[in-house]
């Protein structure tokens, strides 16, 4: 199987989804690019990360649509095509300018199937590039998913790596509910072996990554490869930990958390955003919910400090929790 | 309008303090020195120094994600802004915001903008707060092309009309936000009129020339602090750059930067314009290049031995520190 990057492999994903089903385009700012410009080389950007490249030219501008500078109306034109029965995938460039099209989110698409009494689907999907890692400061490095994931009738995606990314979002394609798909933009470039052909991983089935009996690792996102990282440090000192990556925050395989919990009797939750009603807090209030009396030891989070994302590189790093930090954690609740 | 000699000289002073921060700054980022996205303001100068030459520390700018020049242009400590792109804690910004984010309230630079069209709302806010204060302040709120595509912009235009605040809407057209020209962007094709169209007067320049600008940014500021609400100023210009640097800038013109470089670059046009006038001596220019090269070279060797933050400074000034995550 050839290894794909996880820039490509969500590439590949959107190519045949669009070859597959008319219904499906893709529409955001610069996602072909150069529309306008005098050198006439529409379509040669595929977005400010490359992952939209080559669908303007495959598909044509109906259904590789560069935008104006107006998330709103991105999102609203996403969710009114899916409303009358299209398959929009809308991107939105840095999650952090979910900020300026929150109610088109919340709102309204999210709402739609709910409010009108079940009788309306909303199959739009919206992508971002979400997370810190490249000093973008606080403006560009948000991971937003964790917040999203609070709002019912939005469905939350945040794969970790390139295979699970295109199975997802398949999945998220043919889903017939607004789903928000959250691309760490650190892991773009990282490889990893994905099929050819289209294939859908359901929502709500989180990935066994690690399979140990000490301690419970759930990790999400960029987070993902770092506890891994972590946990196989710690298997030298003959530590061994599940570590669960949910895939989908929203619904949330919350059976395989807890069953794992009361397997090791221990909990690390890792996440790269701040700590207030966060999703390792989620997560912890589940397991001291329903796994108390299982647990060994203390339920460990692991995630930036409440502070919004520096510019500086050596803040940065200190920010967005590391191996050392789910280390330590994992020591600490075995103690 | 007339310059006295001063004002001629500090005017040119500025726009090369910036040219070569730009320049100098597209370097470092290419020797790995400066981490993060950085938008270069290389060719639009005039419109920053034109506009900033009217306004006092007490009036306000709000600025966007390619805010360097704007800050210079309003007195930001160059020094100070070197060693925050190089995330120093000695940075204007003590390193957590960075080149999208440089800030300086006391000069009145309420702050780079990294969401576009985040600004001109808050710069109604600024020009509301000048209006109960009665106090004579502008403010002033700098935006690209793309941004006046966004809702907040609209918002903003139509209520610091409403409200009759002097707020000053800076419309930078470099034809392009990141890689879509205005052709494709703007629906209309007067988009003057379309700014117009809210309610206010908007006042037409040369970007790439500082008088051009420094004449319409004058009658829209003046209309403005006369109490006759908000007015617009539309400044046509070149970016010499890339959108980031970094950019493979396939949507430009064969040429395009080229051209941009020999005839719309406003250190040229102001050197052609006092041979002209015969205001400036060249040699007085010449002296002034060199004290700008100076000063540049002298920040960034300042920025590259400047204290480097601490972990401990993450959560310094969030208004509540729940200790280490
Ligand atoms: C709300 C929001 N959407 C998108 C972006 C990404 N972005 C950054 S700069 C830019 C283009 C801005 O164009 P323009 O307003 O013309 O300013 P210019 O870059 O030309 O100076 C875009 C789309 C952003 N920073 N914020």
């Amino acid at each position: 199987m050839a290894e794909k990057t996880m820039r490509d492999a969500i590439n590949e994903a959107l190519h045949q989804a669009m070859a597959a089903d008319d219904s499906v385009f893709v529409i955001g700012e610069d996602v072909a690019g150069c529309n306008g410009s005098p050198s006439g080389k529409v379509g040669e950007v595929g977005g400010v990360f490359g992952v939209t490249t080559g669908l303007y030219k495959a598909f044509g501008p109906n259904r590789c649509i560069d935008t104006p500078i107006s998330e709103s109306a991105i999102v609203g034109a996403a969710a009114g095509a899916a409303l009358v029965g299209m398959r929009p995938v809308a991107e939105i460039m840095f999650a952090d300018f979910i900020g300026v099209c929150m109610d088109q989110i919340v709102n309204q698409m999210g709402k739609f199937r709910y409010m009108f009494g079940g009788k309306s689907t909303c199959p739009a999907v919206i992508r971002f590039a979400a997370g810190g890692g490249f000093s973008a400061a606080g403006q560009h490095s948000q991971a937003m998913y964790q917040i999203m994931t609070s709002f019912p009738g939005l469905k939350v995606v945040v794969p970790s790596n390139a295979y699970d990314a295109k199975g997802l979002l398949l999945q998220a394609i043919a889903d017939d509910d607004p789903v928000l798909f959250f691309e760490p933009k650190v892991l773009y470039q990282e490889a990893c072996e994905v099929p050819d052909e289209m294939y859908t991983i359901p929502f709500g089935e989180a990935a066994f990554v690690r399979e140990g009996d000490d301690c419970t690792v759930v990790a999400f996102g960029q987070m993902v490869p770092r506890a891994a990282q972590a946990i196989d440090m710690l298997e030298a000192e003959g530590i061994s930990c599940d570590l669960i990556d949910p895939r989908t925050t929203s619904p949330l395989d919350t059976a395989a958390i807890l069953e794992s919990v009361e397997a090791t009797g221990r909990l690390v939750v890792v996440d790269e955003a701040p700590p207030r009603c966060g999703l390792t807090a989620d997560i912890a209030g589940l397991a001291a919910d329903k796994a108390f009396s299982s647990l060994k030891g203390p339920i460990k989070q692991v995630c930036a400090p409440h502070s919004p994302t520096p510019f500086s590189p050596e803040l940065e790093a200190a920010y967005i929790p590391d191996a050392g930090k789910i280390i330590t954690a994992i020591k600490e609740t075995m103690a | 309008m007339s310059l006295d000699k001063a004002a001629l000289l500090r005017a040119y002073r500025q726009m090369k303090t910036i040219r070569e921060f730009e320049d100098r700054t597209h370097v470092e980022i290419m020797n790995g020195q400066i981490a993060g996205f950085t938008h270069l303001y290389t060719g639009q100068e005039a419109n920053a120094v034109g506009v900033c030459e009217h306004l006092s520390d007490d009036d306000a700018i709000i600025s966007t994600h390619r805010g360097h020049g704007h800050c210079i242009a309003k007195g930001a400590d160059v020094m100070g802004m070197m060693a925050e792109l190089f995330g120093s804690s000695e940075g204007l910004c003590k390193g957590k915001g960075g080149s999208m984010h440089v800030a300086d309230v006391d000069k009145g630079i309420l702050g780079a903008n990294g969401i576009v069209a985040g600004g001109p709302p808050i710069s109604v806010g600024a020009a509301l707060a000048a209006k109960i204060r009665d106090n004579g302040c502008v403010s002033i709120s700098f935006s690209g092309d793309g941004s006046v595509n966004q809702g907040t912009c609209f918002e903003a235009m139509n209520m610091a009309v409403v409200l009759q605040v002097p707020a000053v809407f800076v419309i930078e057209n470099n034809y392009y936000s990141e890689h879509t020209n205005i052709e494709y962007a703007v629906g209309c094709d007067d988009l003057k009129a379309r700014t117009e169209s809210f309610g206010f007067p908007v006042f037409v320049a040369d970007g790439s020339d500082f008088f051009s600008v420094y004449e319409a940014a004058g009658k829209a500021i003046a209309h403005a602090r006369d109490g006759n609400g908000p007015a617009g100023v539309f400044a046509e210009m070149g970016r010499f750059h890339g959108h980031f640097v970094g950019d493979p800038e396939h949507y430009r013109a064969e040429g395009e930067v080229k051209d941009l470089r020999e005839n719309a670059c406003c250190l040229k046009n102001f050197r052609a314009r006092m041979a002209e006038t015969g205001d400036l001596e060249q040699s007085e220019l010449d002296a002034i290049d060199a004290e700008v090269m100076t000063l540049i070279e002298q920040a960034v060797s300042a920025a590259k031995s400047a204290a480097r933050p601490t972990p401990e400074q993450v959560t310094e000034d969030v208004y509540i520190n729940y200790g280490a995550a």
